[in-house]
């Protein structure tokens, strides 16, 4: 059987795996990080986003072969290891921005590609074109729009401009 | 999916050989071929992944844009000297999919598909772009040949594409909201070779130009120019999301808006 090698949260891992095999089957089945979900058959949903190479990609569409030698961040990698959140989760969490959770990791990984992507700012409007790629049937989206453009606040080292409620 | 075999080539003649075998398909992106071997819609024995082959790349010349077969949506969209140059195909490459699905999917990769919603088939035949493939190059005009279908051969790869940049030029697609697919998208192009006007997401066989808008918008250049153009329903795709005669009725809307985009 094929073999993949790649680093997953910072800890290299090597693999056996079919050629079929996916990304988030990867992550979740080899390596129990079942925080990246799968939403749907169709590559739309968003719900299993992580970052490979420090951009956010669908990895029910990447096949884990693809992802040989590349860094891979899930949800799982975001807080520290004294659990403390990522300033982008403790966000969401401030600005209620999950009800079920089953978008959220996704939400979150594209949240954090975004903020990082745009140090110059981010507007509401490149907030909400930037998550057309993640679907949520629980929130109408406007809590979390509203924790992502806090989340760019803090992780730029500034006040965050609005408060929660 | 089907299980298959993997291989990843570092040179383009490995990769022709590898397609040269049985029911081997080429790999790029996999943002369309990923979800195709999901559904169990194609099944190869032999996937032959083309991102070791170094086609990614953009060259940008005073008269075209030329771009590396493997070069990802979301690296066109950013790349400063397409959007001063050929500000259009940017914003093209800016509306695919969405973001995730930018930092995947490739020019290749749609072009060879040949998805008839897709948006790249759109620019690359309203520019008369030209394909460089591993064995010859293949003008927009005769490459598309259909839904899905295109004049590669089996074991034919891209490995570029170049687009001689317009004098003016717009794109305006009307999106399916879940999937940003083109229910139907409108490209319009005024320079060296003519105005055309290329039409996709609402034809049965793909991509095409549409003959009485390019003759209206060669006599003036204007939205109004459109009005009354009709575009036969005939042809067109009725499904889920939407009727041929909508679809029809929508060729003329974003034409006009694109018609109005690309003056300003």
């Amino acid at each position: 059987m094929p073999q993949v090698s790649l680093t997953v949260n910072g800890r290299r891992e090597t693999i056996e795996v079919e050629a079929r095999t996916l990304l988030v089957e990867l992550l979740r089945e080899k390596l129990g990080l079942t925080g990246t979900h799968v939403g749907c058959d169709t590559s739309q949903c968003g719900a299993c986003v992580v970052h490979l190479d420090g951009q956010s990609v669908k990895s029910c569409s990447i096949l884990a072969l693809q992802a040989e030698g590349t860094r891979v961040t899930t949800v799982e990698g975001l807080a520290a290891a004294d659990g403390t959140l990522h300033p982008m989760q403790d966000m969401f969490r401030e600005f209620h921005a999950l009800q079920c959770g089953f978008c959220t990791p996704g939400m979150v990984m594209t949240a954090i590609d975004l903020v990082q992507s745009h140090p110059e700012g981010l507007t509401e409007a490149q907030i909400r074109h930037g998550l057309e790629g993640n679907l949520c049937r629980c929130t109408g989206y406007h809590n979390i729009v509203k924790a992502i453009a806090a989340g760019w606040h803090l992780m730029h080292g500034k006040p965050v401009a609005q408060a929660a409620e | 999916m089907y299980d298959f075999s993997y291989t990843k080539p570092i040179c383009l003649a490995d990769a022709v050989l590898a397609l040269n075998g049985l029911d081997a398909k080429a790999l790029a992106g996999g943002q369309s071929f990923i979800p195709v071997l999901k559904q169990r819609l194609n099944r190869p024995s032999l996937v032959v992944d083309l991102a070791g082959l170094g086609l990614s790349g953009i060259t940008v010349s005073d008269d075209a844009v030329t771009i590396g077969a493997t070069t990802t949506h979301a690296a066109v969209a950013a790349n400063s000297d397409v959007q001063k140059a050929f500000p259009a195909l940017a914003c093209l490459a800016a509306g695919i999919g969405d973001l995730q699905v930018r930092h995947r999917g490739t020019i290749g990769g749609s072009l060879a598909n040949n998805d008839p919603a897709a948006d790249y088939p759109a620019v690359a035949l309203a520019t008369a772009a030209t394909l460089h493939t591993t064995t010859r190059t293949l003008t927009a005009d005769e490459f598309f040949q259909g839904m899905f279908t295109t004049a590669l051969e089996p074991d034919e790869i891209i490995t570029a594409v170049s687009f001689p940049i317009p004098h003016q030029a717009a794109y305006v697609k009307f999106r399916n909201p879940a999937s940003r697919y083109a229910m139907v998208g409108v490209f319009v192009a005024r320079g060296e070779p003519g105005v055309r006007v290329a039409v996709t997401g609402a034809g049965q066989n793909g991509v095409f130009r549409h003959a009485a808008m390019e003759q209206a918008l060669s006599r003036s250049w204007s939205p109004a120019a459109l009005e009354g153009i009709a575009t036969p329903a005939e042809g067109l795709n009725s499904d889920i999301h939407g009727s041929a005669d909508y679809r029809a009725h929508l060729v003329g809307v974003m034409a006009k808006r694109a018609v109005g985009l690309a003056e300003s």
